[in-house]
């Protein structure tokens, strides 16, 4: 799919930068014209695959994170969240619904909640090279308004 | 985020606002333990109408203190989530677990 737009971002991992991540995310998609509710769900989608990062690739260093987002041909948003941590030994079992290594603060819903709100959710991982999380979401066209 | 309390007849609500998150939920779940330790209620309403984002982070907190108040006897559920909160319970499933109280 051919490339419209396209930006790159690369922060530490501190859940302080849940929240700029998001945001970023939400103000990058905002030129597709999405509803309140596609927003919501980029947003939600966002924090949990930079919050498995900050939790699970660094679980004791802070470690760099980087979050690139694509415009695709056919409003098609793609967002990639890459880390460099220890990674993910078992992919299938880490996104069972349920499934946690992380704190009391996790509830292993993440990878469920990311799919359930993407049209697509695909994770590659190897364990001490990291991870990469890639979704993608079609944003309908809306007709322009009167 | 914030949380302000409402406490009647054995019942505490826990009024949620702002945004819950990861970090802030480590936070959220120090601050909802304080208080259901201090108040001891019968019942505990999460109110989420003031809850502008939540990820499961947020299910995590909903699990905590439905756990907790089974301990303490009595029960919990999830009061007036706003629509993005909604879509997330929706996802995770957790009206199985926490029932949902809408009064609008």
């Amino acid at each position: 799919m051919k490339e419209e737009n396209y930006i790159k971002l690369e922060f530490p991992s501190r859940s302080s930068n849940e929240a700029f991540a998001r945001a970023a995310a939400a103000a990058f998609a905002a030129q597709l014209d999405p509803t309140m509710e596609e927003l919501g769900d980029l947003r939600t989608a966002v924090s949990e695959a930079v919050t498995n990062a900050i939790v699970h690739a660094y679980p004791n260093s802070i470690g760099k994170i980087s979050m690139r987002m694509r415009i695709l041909e056919g409003s098609t948003l793609e967002i990639v969240v890459r880390d460099w941590g220890r990674g993910i030994e078992d992919v299938a079992q880490a996104m069972t619904p349920l499934y946690t290594s992380g704190g009391e603060e996790r509830s292993g819903m993440g990878f469920t909640i990311m799919g359930s709100f993407m049209d697509r959710l695909h994770v590659r991982s190897a364990p001490d090279r990291g991870t990469s999380v890639t979704m993608r979401k079609l944003i309908s066209p809306r007709a322009p308004r009167p | 985020m914030e949380i302000s309390t409402g406490f009647e007849a054995g019942r505490l609500t826990l009024y949620l606002s702002g945004e819950l998150d990861h970090h802030e939920a480590r936070l959220a779940m120090r601050r909802i333990d304080e208080l259901l330790d201090e108040y001891l209620p019968r019942d505990c309403a999460l109110n989420m109408a003031g809850l502008r984002f939540m990820d499961s982070s947020g299910i995590a907190v909903i699990i905590r203190v439905s756990r907790r108040m089974q301990i303490l006897g009595g029960r919990a559920w999830i009061e007036d989530p706003a629509r993005q909160p909604q879509r997330v319970i929706d996802a995770a499933g957790i009206d199985r677990l926490v029932p949902i109280a809408m009064s609008r």
